[in-house]
């Protein structure tokens, strides 16, 4: 039997290396956001700082699965309430995923470790994962190659998972501020955290997501310094049955639909293959 | 700190194993259980190859993962004692500095006045190459000067130098390739070896060394974890050692408190238990003032422990001669200046002494002891004088030296860690200084949790300073020999640079040996082992002085390998322009860089003020290997050597560095062969066998010499037997030995496992602390440095070392090193058992058997000099110098000058400036005191998304990406009065240039209350250039040539600028 693993991220520690967002590009052979136009003809820039904190990833992605927070704060004149939190955010698995509830193709399973995984063979791009998702983890890819037009998120490293390494992020955490592991250890982890921290003084720390109250618990939880909204989270997520007028639509179309969406998905790779092929 | 059910790669796999392959899966509450998909993994049977990180000093491991021939994968090395399985931004990006389509692989060649890059044939090239440096050598060679003595006698002196080649480069390349470079440019003659050390932390040798007898940090990266307070200043670690900063990360999560004291608020600060702002370029007054506190403290005067240490362990009772003076009583210098050459006779500087031996009050009372006229020094450096020049708040002063007293003493310690804010300044020495007082006044040195940590910014820039690529230092810091001191013969050299009351009494041994390594059967006793073959400085040869002479068409030939000074440099325009003064230029990298390209694409040929047909300079761009293509060591930020191995051939015409030097110096030897002249005999003598074709079975590139071999040199052998030595007190003055650089001896050492010789740079058993057997640090594989004072002068550990080695040692020690007076240490020469010997978790930075209580020998020489309690066994006298009778060039204790370029007059002193900062701009190129067209500080600094003049990260787009351009950092009130909203383009301007970069308002940036005055303080990181992906300005070019009297490193940290609207 296999356990069911979390990921438990406490923003407290994170330094804001980016390390995270570097290690998952490798990992997931992921390009980066300057690959849009073919760098090796076109040195230079292709997009501009953002001039949000150290922030220049700017939010998840199809090619950023991984995401580091900048927020600054500070009201008093003398500067004695300096916080700079920072916090790497991702996919936070949720037991109750509204994007595998509303996936008509069922290209999002749940997997042996308890994650959600799009397995992008039977994606066929219809976004309605992208807008069930509560936290705008889910986009789907614009690159020219064959994942072109699939939804694309954080796997949990589903690969290393299997083969007994823990995602790429964690590992790479300088200071362990991701932690992954049997997901009940973590939460009894993430409380003691939080009690040492709120001993510390640290009033305003709180676990987003380490209960069910959360859709159902997130597999991906967070020890977060203040309130989610602070770091773009929602304080109360719906679930997609409550939120999005779902394919339930969609489904009534059934297989016409199916098979004119995978018709477009597969015209769509098609297309990106020729123009690969051209441009070689 | 609770438990963490954390997993590492391995235990996860225990964890998980069989698993996934089971059927059925109970999931989290309420949702359906999935069956499994096997998934394939891009690693799976892959080879893994160990390698070592080869960005920073922090010194990470990685693991190579080789599929089919390719790198399909490069992670951290979970086994890695530093590291343990993580890396930063950079380290994680290493597959892509690899693997990239935009890496050149083929050699260029750009003729003179050409405009544009030619392939050539990389035989080719090196055959050019080496005719090049012929041509240049044999036209500039200079066998004698005639010079001035001190007592005005023309003389005649023999230098044998080749003034006209300047070698740049070394703290990226393994440590092989520095040393087998440095041995052929020093057998030709060449004198201007430098490498980014000098930019780095060339401060630190003399700092440290001065203070404590050794140039290095005192301490190893995992021991920070033990710090009871850490000190972070000088040094944004989060950001730029984000490895490094995982043990403080751990010291926080144990209760210690972390300190940061910086102009900014970082993301050090953030993760900070007290943030403390300063001024740029103040710290030696807000250091100042932590002494007075501490000495003046009731904790430290009641605690005992404090006193203990510092009578024994410290120079504190030593008598200082009665005519000293300081800047008290003379307007801010040092008794002894000379205003016409700008230096000191430090004669009055000395100590006391009867019979070679210094005057004492144990009791510190006498007003000559050190100790004393240290107190009446710092009395001035007040939380008053803080607040009014550092701008800081007394009570977050007051809070910072509370914490760094409470977590000293018996049962604690406070670790100290700093990197290039402490060390670019025309003051970088006796700022590093002031801090190395602070720790020993304190007894954090020497002891587990404690000890100065010196950042490190390059994979091997300790081991380029070691064995090494700097023009004033042989391997193992032997001081070059030079026409300014007395060294004309062998016999003169070693009488001038012996210390016969210390280790270094050993200094004929590790020359004689050097010696022989270098010029072989040819060295011999009768002809001095050849000492007369080397060449001799006549001067200043660093970095910057020698790009002065270029741009007067002094150098004629450069080779730049693996450093930038296009972007690098300082007043990097200047530097730029002057690489048009040279008729050939040899550029290895990985990347065309803004250096190898300054003649086509530099700001100065796009704006149209030069043209590529005018300029004359004739390139070579030959393409490097990368980390994974070769063998070799680096040597970390606390002086461990680490091995990596080679997992695949470099591409086309890429080659590792040793590769280019042994090839250079074969080509080289053949044009010289059969020469009769006098000068070219030390070159064609220089030993030169590197090359084991066995070695190279099974690869691309035959004729790859081995990096293991040239490691046996630099370890050392018997010269007629072969026989590698297990350690430096081995080594003999007779050429019986041969040892390129002493203080690796052991690093490549005969083991229990293997007798003739193991590389234990390459051993990989780590523990979850000191790590012995994982690679090998000098000396003698000493993880901290000063150990003796880890136990009382009895040779007792102290309570804190007793606590750690019961929680994590290993070995059931009682301590960290300490006396064992039962043990049993063998017999002595005559046959007789001998009781009693240092032991403990780390190797004994002390003679092993001799007794704590061993009285000094009133004629002794060498260690027998010293008493047992004499704990820095470099030093002439065994102790830790609080004050620096000699070493130091600027003073003997450390007082506070303004930044040469400041808004602000000096509140301390009259004085204004170091009274002997080199300066090599002119007058109108640096802002007078308080300039209002330059109004506010500029100070620049590094990230954690890019790696230094970004050579190794803006080619690569996950790191572009994270930061793409040019920033400036500003604080509201500054953009407010400018009227520059976040992410406008702003105009920076000093008197060397001017550049854009785009607005980043934040209050992470404050404005500082200076002597009434507000004072802005602008932040700019100076990774950018003109080549790459991401491309912006040169902050460098704003940045001036002035630098540190002692070490010629220039300064960084604070100049002044003015901002406007661009």
């Amino acid at each position: 039997m296999t356990e069911t693993m979390g990921m438990f991220t406490d923003t407290s520690l994170c330094i804001g290396c980016k390390a995270c967002e570097v290690a998952c590009h490798q990992w997931n052979s992921l390009p980066a956001n300057l690959a849009e136009q073919p760098y090796a003809n076109n040195p230079g820039l292709t997009y501009p700082m953002t001039g949000n904190s150290y922030d220049n990833t700017g939010a998840l992605s199809a090619e950023n699965w991984r995401h580091v927070r900048f927020i600054e704060q500070s009201e008093l004149p003398d500067r004695s309430d300096l916080r700079w939190l920072m916090m790497s955010d991702g996919c936070k698995h949720c037991a109750n995923a509204s994007c595998e509830q509303v996936c008509p193709t069922g290209a999002i399973v749940r997997t042996e470790f308890g994650s959600t995984y799009i397995q992008e063979q039977v994606c066929t791009g219809c976004r309605d994962c992208v807008a069930a998702c509560p936290f705008g983890v889910i986009h789907i890819s614009e690159t020219a190659d064959h994942r072109q037009g699939t939804a694309r998120k954080c796997t949990f490293c589903y690969d290393r998972l299997q083969h007994g390494l823990q995602p790429a992020c964690a590992q790479t955490c300088p200071t362990s501020a991701i932690r992954f592991g049997p997901i009940n250890e973590l939460r009894t982890y993430a409380h003691q955290r939080l009690a040492e921290l709120q001993h510390a003084g640290e009033l305003r720390a709180i676990l987003y997501g380490a209960d069910e109250s959360i859709l159902g618990g997130l597999h991906s939880f967070y020890l977060l310094l203040d309130s989610p909204a602070t770091y773009g989270l929602p304080d109360n997520p719906k679930a997609a049955a409550q939120t999005v007028i779902p394919s339930s639509l969609f489904s009534i179309g059934g297989a016409i639909v199916m098979g004119l969406a995978s018709l477009l998905a597969f015209r769509r790779r098609r297309m990106a293959q020729n123009a690969a092929l051209a441009e070689s | 700190m609770a438990t963490s059910s954390t997993v590492s790669r391995r235990d996860f796999l225990k964890l998980a194993a069989g698993g996934f392959a089971a059927g059925s899966v109970i999931a989290l509450v309420d949702v359906e259980p999935t069956r499994a998909r096997a998934q394939t993994l891009k690693i799976a049977g892959a080879r893994d190859v160990p390698s070592i990180c080869p960005y920073c000093g922090v010194g990470c491991g990685t693991v190579i993962s080789m599929r089919a021939g390719q790198i399909v994968n490069i992670e951290g090395n979970p086994d890695h004692p530093i590291n343990r399985g993580a890396l930063c931004a950079k380290g994680s990006a290493t597959f892509q500095l690899i693997v990239n389509p935009l890496r050149i692989t083929q050699a260029l060649y750009r003729r003179p006045g050409g405009t544009g890059w030619e392939p050539i044939d990389l035989d080719q090239a090196m055959d050019m190459i080496a005719e090049r440096v012929k041509r240049t050598r044999d036209e500039t060679f200079v066998e004698f000067v005639t010079t001035r003595t001190p007592d005005g006698k023309i003389t005649r002196k023999r230098v044998n130098h080749t003034p006209a080649i300047f070698s740049l480069g070394g703290a990226t390349m393994d440590n092989e390739w520095n040393y087998v470079h440095a041995k052929l440019l020093r057998g030709l003659g060449v004198v201007a070896i430098e490498n980014q050390a000098r930019l780095c932390h060339s401060s630190t040798v003399p700092a440290l060394g001065v203070s404590f007898g050794r140039g290095g940090a005192t301490t190893f990266e995992q021991d920070l974890q033990h710090a009871d307070t850490v000190l972070i200043m000088g040094s944004n670690m989060a950001e730029c050692h984000p490895i490094a900063f995982r043990w403080v990360m751990q010291a926080k999560a144990r209760g210690g408190t972390i300190i940061h004291v910086d102009p900014r608020f970082t993301r050090t600060s953030a993760q900070a238990n007290i943030y403390s702002p300063l001024r740029a370029g103040t710290d030696i007054v807000y250091l100042g003032a932590l002494i007075n506190y501490v000495i003046n403290s009731s904790r430290w005067n009641n605690e005992p422990f404090f006193k203990e240490y510092v009578v024994n362990y410290t120079n504190a009772p030593m008598l200082i001669n009665a005519e000293y003076q300081g800047p008290d009583e003379l307007d801010g210098l040092f008794q002894g200046f000379d205003p016409e050459t700008r230096r000191y006779n430090s004669d009055s500087w000395a100590y006391q002494t009867v019979n070679n031996r210094s005057l004492q009050d144990r009791t510190l009372q006498d007003p000559q002891t050190v100790f004393q006229i240290l107190k009446r020094h710092y009395a001035r450096y007040t939380p008053e004088l803080v607040e009014q020049v550092c701008g800081v708040s007394r009570a977050t002063f007051l809070r910072v030296a509370e914490a760094l007293l409470a977590g000293s003493g018996p049962e604690h310690t406070s670790v100290i860690c700093y990197a290039m804010g402490w060390t670019q300044h025309t003051t970088g020495v006796q700022l590093i200084r002031t801090a190395a007082i602070l720790q020993l006044l304190l007894g954090n040195i020497g002891r587990p949790g404690g000890g100065i940590m010196a950042l490190r910014g390059h994979a091997t820039v300790q081991g380029s300073s070691d064995i090494a690529t700097l023009y004033n230092i042989h391997p193992g810091y032997l001081n070059t020999p030079s026409v300014l001191k007395n060294h004309e013969t062998l016999r003169d050299y070693i009488a001038t640079e012996t210390t016969p009351t210390s280790f270094w009494v050993n200094f004929p041994k590790f020359i004689v040996s050097q010696l022989k390594a270098w010029y072989g059967d040819a060295a011999t006793a009768e002809n001095e082992f050849g000492y007369q073959w080397l060449p001799r400085i006549t001067g200043d040869h660093s970095h910057i002085p020698t790009f002065v002479a270029m741009s007067q068409g002094n150098i004629d030939g450069m080779f730049v390998m693996g450093q930038n000074p296009a972007v690098a440099g300082q007043n990097a325009r200047f530097q730029r322009k002057a690489l048009g003064q040279l008729k050939w230029m040899v550029v290895r990298d990985l990347y065309e860089t803004e250096t190898a390209s300054f003649w086509k694409d530099s700001p100065e040929v796009t704006s149209g003020e030069l043209r590529p047909q005018d300029i004359q300079t004739e390139v070579f761009f030959l393409p490097a290997a990368a980390i994974a293509e070769m063998d070799g060591s680096f040597t970390n930020t606390h002086r461990l050597i680490q091995w990596h191995e080679k997992a695949v051939d470099p591409p086309g015409d890429a080659r590792s560095d040793l590769w280019f030097t042994v090839h250079l110096g074969l080509r080289l030897k053949q044009l010289y062969q059969g020469s009769t002249a006098a000068r070219d005999q030390g070159f064609l003598n220089l030993t030169w066998d590197y090359i084991d074709p066995a070695e190279n079975t099974g690869w691309r590139i035959k004729d790859e010499p081995s990096a293991q071999r040239v490691l046996q040199e630099i370890n050392g052998y018997t010269w007629s037997e072969r026989q590698l030595l297990t350690g430096f007190t081995a080594l003999k003055d007779d050429g019986s030995t041969a040892c390129g650089a002493w203080i690796y001896t052991g690093v490549y050492a005969p083991t229990e496992t293997h007798p003739t010789g193991e590389n234990r740079s390459a051993r990989r058993k780590a523990d979850n602390w000191v790590s012995l057997e994982w690679g090998f640090a000098w000396p003698a594989n000493r993880r901290i440095l000063y150990n003796r004072a880890s136990a009382d002068p009895a040779g007792n550990p102290w309570p804190k070392e007793q606590r750690l080695a019961q929680l994590f040692g290993t070995g059931h020690h009682r301590g960290y090193v300490y006396w064992d007076a039962t043990a049993d240490a063998g017999t002595d020469s005559q046959g007789n058992p001998i009781q009693g010997k240092w032991v403990g978790v780390d190797v004994p930075d002390f003679p092993v058997t001799k007794n704590p209580l061993a009285p000094a020998k009133t004629d002794g020489v060498g260690l027998d000099f010293h008493d047992g309690a004499s704990p820095f066994i470099m030093k002439a006298d065994g102790k830790g110098w609080l004050f620096a009778p000699r070493g130091a060039v600027d003073g003997p204790l450390p007082a506070h000058y303004e930044p040469y370029e400041s808004p602000v007059p000096n509140l301390v002193y009259p004085q204004q400036q170091n009274p002997l900062a080199k300066v090599w701009e002119t007058a109108d190129t640096l802002a007078p005191m308080s300039s209002s067209a330059y109004p506010h500080i500029l100070s620049t600094y590094r990230l954690a998304e890019h790696h230094l003049s970004g050579v190794m990260t803006r080619w690569l787009p996950w790191l572009a990406q994270l930061q793409p351009e040019l920033f400036a950092e500003i604080s509201p009130e500054l953009a407010q009065e400018l009227n520059i909203r976040n992410t406008d383009k702003v105009r920076i301007s000093t008197p060397r240039g001017s550049i854009v970069a785009k607005a980043l308002v934040t209050r992470r940036l404050r404005p500082y209350v200076i002597n009434g005055q507000q004072i802005h303080h602008v932040g700019l990181p100076w990774h950018w250039g003109y080549k790459g992906i991401a491309v912006s300005d040169v902050a460098n070019d704003l940045s001036a040539m002035v630098g540190d009297p002692n070490a010629s490193i220039h300064e960084a940290k604070v100049f002044v600028c003015n901002v406007t609207r661009a």
